[in-house]
């Protein structure tokens, strides 16, 4: 079969199996939907290998053509090309491992088969998404993923005790995502307005080979509406307070929505435009401040949250941050590399929580964990090897991918730089203070939790320890030239390089190897520094994260998330309150209502007085229609 | 005025004259007698148009069926007697009204019908020769139509008036 | 009489009047009386008005198809007649009347 005869099929079966699970799910046995779910995303995993391995050129398959109309012509088409394959890679992959994982994490869960039915519903969103040929069938797939991510969030909606917790929390992802999904949609139909398609094969033509290009007033406005987009679905500043919320949703679904995929979306947006933001460097330079900003803000909140799921949240903006000044600083692979490596560490830690949620029968609080070590072994290694991952530790993968991030950013500016190595600080700080407190220590739950925990089953370690791999050797997918001279290296810059349109045009500035080896240096140094501290201070001492009472001022700013929310709430949330009351007391209960009840009066009224025309009588009935006719033929009359 | 038209007049008076108290009498036995009346006039009037097949089937179809039918209904009602009670004032005066004005606009309407005299015209159209002719050719059909129409009319109303306790409400 | 002679010598005018009159006092009829007898009676009155004028425009025009029309008129009148009847036999039979001023069902 052809690649335009496989794309389809990739798309095809994460849907049949959320058809099957959301139409016949509740008749059927858990084991069944679970494996059936995981089965349609494995295979998906395979087509996407198949036609990975098989591309040479960029391929375009049409399904079907969506409008055709005097100005707009809109297909809904799918296109590969090594970023779109790339992609599908990590979601389909990472998807399965997280699939198999829910299989074990949901197994007690009510909800199991709508669970499984989400979760490929996500899939096919999300690879309608990064497949999609043109602007238009990326829409799609990104608000696809949003109501994914809105069902999912509020999955334990009838929670007792969190259910509405649960609840706002998705209300609040699915809002703050619609503000995003505006701008995109403005930067949408601008570049509509100013190039007549949305097709990426067609936009690019005309932005590389012919070069029209909008002014640059136009540009920037497309551009910035695009970035806005990408801050909504990417938890950038200052759309990013969703993030955090959204970890009411169960664990897998953080891990493969809210760390290894969807908020990836932004990423995959700004690059797969980057011809556009190349010629819009204003917007570059926002992009650049704006994921720096992001970066350390949530890194600095995540140093004093004591949420495990909540550090991992923040940790997670935190390196979407990071990810978007790379594509600030038009680093666009290195920024592809970071997410791939990012979603293989984030995904296993966040994973390796949900097996430490599970032991502790759903405890999430780490001042209650401590010394689970022994007792959770293979979630205790997997969980290390992920911690070592972000945090930078030598030959790990976040070493390498981070380490380009950097390389980059001195390039750029060494303000830049010192800022950033501020953030991956903080990122090791408070990434080895999770691991000391839950791991190390005494245990602090009671007696009774203690003697429930026990390791997960197979079908949840087995992900940990596929993912803890690929976290360890995560980096040869890009290493770099410093290491092996000729082949082997900058293999994922140079796949991207190959066949995605505008990315073979960007020479970035290489750091030259000695300036690479003293940065490699420094970020070593300082992961093995904050590892040591910090080993000294939580597992040597032994000190747990004190209660909120007596915590410093920056420590209690860092824990109440900088008031972001309070913040938001005073800015938007209380004057559109406000805003509303007026609105009810004024419009609404005074002049729409006395409109609508003085119509219903004049009904009434008027019903009234005609109701006795109704007599019932055929004697009358007839005296009416006599007049009728006389009222017609008169008419008729005078006409002539 | 010409005999024809005195007579035309005073035959068109009759005829009117009857008709009003079909309607005005309270005696139902006494409307039915007047319509019977009535029926006889307006075959005179037939007559006076020529119309002689058409004037004898009046007699014989209304006066002598469905009249006599209408009679026996009364009679078996037992509704022979003076029972109907009184249509109120007003619904009288505006159905008055509503008549009156009623028969101005029609004939308002009608009155420019006719724009010439045709000459020449056959006075035998009337006889049932000619008649028979066209019914039998030209009208075959719904002729034949008309038969099914009695036969439905017929079944029907055996059904309705058979004698089991039917209910309305 | 002034207007369009008829042939017999009467203007079609006044058969016009006449039959209109007629159909009138039919008319009148049905919305004054309450004896649902009556009433069928002036739906007859009514038809004869209409076969008054059709034997009129037959004769103007010097053609039998208005008669003929006359002719179904008058089948139609005489299913009707049976028809109406055996309703009306049935509705006594049911409400031991047959004055519709008591049948104002249709109000409901």
């Amino acid at each position: 079969m052809s690649i335009q005869q496989l794309l389809p099929l990739l798309l095809l079966f994460p849907l049949i199996g959320a058809f099957i699970n959301g139409t016949a799910g509740k008749k059927l046995p858990k084991i069944v939907a679970g494996s059936l779910a995981t089965l349609m995303t494995f295979v998906s995993f395979l087509i996407a290998l198949t036609i990975f391995l098989n591309l040479d050129q960029p391929v375009r398959s049409l399904l079907f053509t969506m409008i055709d109309i005097d100005s707009l012509h809109l297909d809904a088409a799918l296109y590969a090309d090594n970023l779109s394959m790339w992609m599908t890679l990590i979601i389909t992959g990472v998807g399965s491992l997280i699939h198999l994982f829910s299989m074990g994490y949901m197994s007690h869960d009510k909800g199991y088969y709508k669970f499984f039915t989400y979760l490929n519903l996500f899939i096919f969103s999300m690879l309608i998404l990064v497949l999609g040929s043109n602007y238009f069938m990326l829409f799609f797939g990104w608000e696809g993923v949003g109501i994914c991510s809105y069902l999912l969030i509020g999955f334990h909606y009838d929670d007792e005790q969190k259910g509405l917790l649960n609840g706002l929390a998705a209300r609040k992802a699915f809002i703050m995502n619609r503000i995003g999904d505006l701008g995109l949609l403005i930067g949408l139909f601008l570049m509509l307005l100013s190039f007549g398609t949305l097709e990426y094969e067609q936009v690019s033509r005309m932005v590389l080979v012919d070069k029209i290009l909008p002014n640059g007033n136009m540009l920037f406005a497309i551009t910035i509406c695009l970035f806005i987009g990408a801050t909504g679905k990417s938890a950038q500043i200052p759309l990013f307070t969703w993030l955090p919320d959204a970890m009411a949703g169960p664990t897998p679904v953080s891990a493969l929505i809210h760390a290894a995929t969807m908020v990836t979306a932004g990423i995959f947006l700004v690059v797969r435009s980057n011809y556009l933001f190349h010629y819009a460097p204003f917007t570059r330079e926002i992009i650049l401040y704006i994921g720096l900003a992001t970066s350390i803000v949530a890194a600095f909140i995540a140093l004093r949250q004591n949420d495990i799921k909540k550090v991992l949240a923040y940790s997670t903006v935190s390196q979407l941050g990071l990810i978007f000044v790379a594509l600030g600083l038009e680093a666009y692979t290195t920024a592809i590399f970071h997410v791939t490596t990012h979603a293989f560490f984030k995904a296993l830690l966040f994973l390796g929580s949900g097996s430490v949620i599970h032991a502790m029968s759903g405890e999430q609080d780490i001042r209650k964990m401590g010394g689970l070590k022994d007792k959770i072994r293979i979630t205790h290694i997997t969980f290390l090897i992920g911690t070592l991952a972000i945090s930078g530790f030598p030959l790990f993968s976040g070493f390498y991918s981070k380490d380009e991030i950097l390389g980059y950013a001195f390039g750029h500016s060494l303000t830049i730089y010192i800022l950033l190595v501020i953030s991956v600080t903080m990122t090791a700080i408070y990434m080895f203070r999770l691991y000391f407190v839950v791991f190390h220590g005494t245990f602090r739950d009671s007696k009774d939790v203690e003697h429930h925990v026990h390791e997960s089953p197979l079908s949840m370690t087995l992900p940990l320890m596929v993912l803890a791999v690929l976290s360890v050797i995560g980096g040869v997918l890009n290493l770099p030239g410093i290491f092996l001279h000729g082949s082997g290296t900058h293999f994922l810059n140079n796949l991207l390089n190959k066949n995605v349109a505008g990315l073979d045009q960007i020479h970035n500035v290489h750091p030259d190897h000695t300036t690479t080896l003293i940065l490699m240096g420094v970020a070593v140094a300082i992961c093995l520094t904050t590892l040591f501290i910090s080993s000294i201070v939580y597992k040597k001492k032994g000190s747990v994260p004190s209660e909120d009472a007596q915590l410093s001022a920056w420590e209690t700013f860092s824990n109440k998330k900088m008031y972001w929310d309070e913040l938001y709430d005073i800015l938007f949330v209380k004057p559109i309150e406000w805003f509303s009351k007026v609105f009810y007391t004024i419009v609404d209960s005074f002049i729409l209502s006395g409109i609508i009840e003085g119509v219903v009066r004049t009904v009434a009224f008027s019903g009234d007085i005609v109701r006795k025309w109704q007599t019932g009588k055929v004697n009358s009935y007839i005296l009416w229609m006599v007049f009728g006719i006389i009222g017609f033929i008169t008419y008729y009359l005078i006409k002539l | 005025m010409s005999t024809v038209e005195l007579i035309a007049t005073i035959l068109g008076g009759l005829t009117v004259g009857s008709a009003l108290m079909v309607v005005l009498s309270t005696h139902p036995v006494r409307s039915v007698l007047f319509l019977i009346l009535t029926f006889f006039m307006i075959s005179a009037n037939y007559i006076m148009l020529n119309a002689q097949f058409i004037a004898i089937v009046n007699i014989i179809v209304y006066a002598g069926a469905i009249m006599v039918l209408f009679l026996f209904v009364l009679m078996l009602l037992n509704l022979s007697k003076d029972t109907e009670p009184k249509t109120s004032v007003l619904m009288k005066i505006s159905a008055a009204i509503a008549g009156g004005v009623l028969a101005t606009v029609l004939v308002a309407a009608l009155k420019d019908a006719a724009f010439e005299t045709i000459e020449n015209a056959d006075n035998t159209i009337g006889l049932v020769e000619q008649l028979g002719m066209l019914l039998f050719d030209k009208y075959v059909l719904p002729f034949e139509v008309s038969s099914i129409l009695f036969i439905s009319a017929m079944v029907g109303a055996v059904l309705l008036s058979k004698k089991e306790k039917q209910i309305i409400d | 009489m002034e207007g369009t002679l008829l042939n017999s010598g009467v203007s079609l005018q006044f058969y016009i009047i006449l039959a209109t009159i007629i159909f009138c006092i039919g008319v009148l009829g049905v919305m004054i009386r309450r004896n649902a007898i009556i009433i069928l009676m002036c739906v007859e009155l009514m038809l004869n008005a209409v076969n008054l004028l059709m034997v009129a425009f037959s004769n103007y025009h010097g053609k039998g198809d208005g008669q003929i029309f006359v002719f179904f008129i008058m089948v139609v009148a005489a299913a009707e007649a049976t028809v109406g009847l055996s309703i009306l036999v049935l509705l006594y039979r049911n409400r031991k009347t047959v004055d519709i001023g008591l049948f104002n069902k249709l109000k409901d």
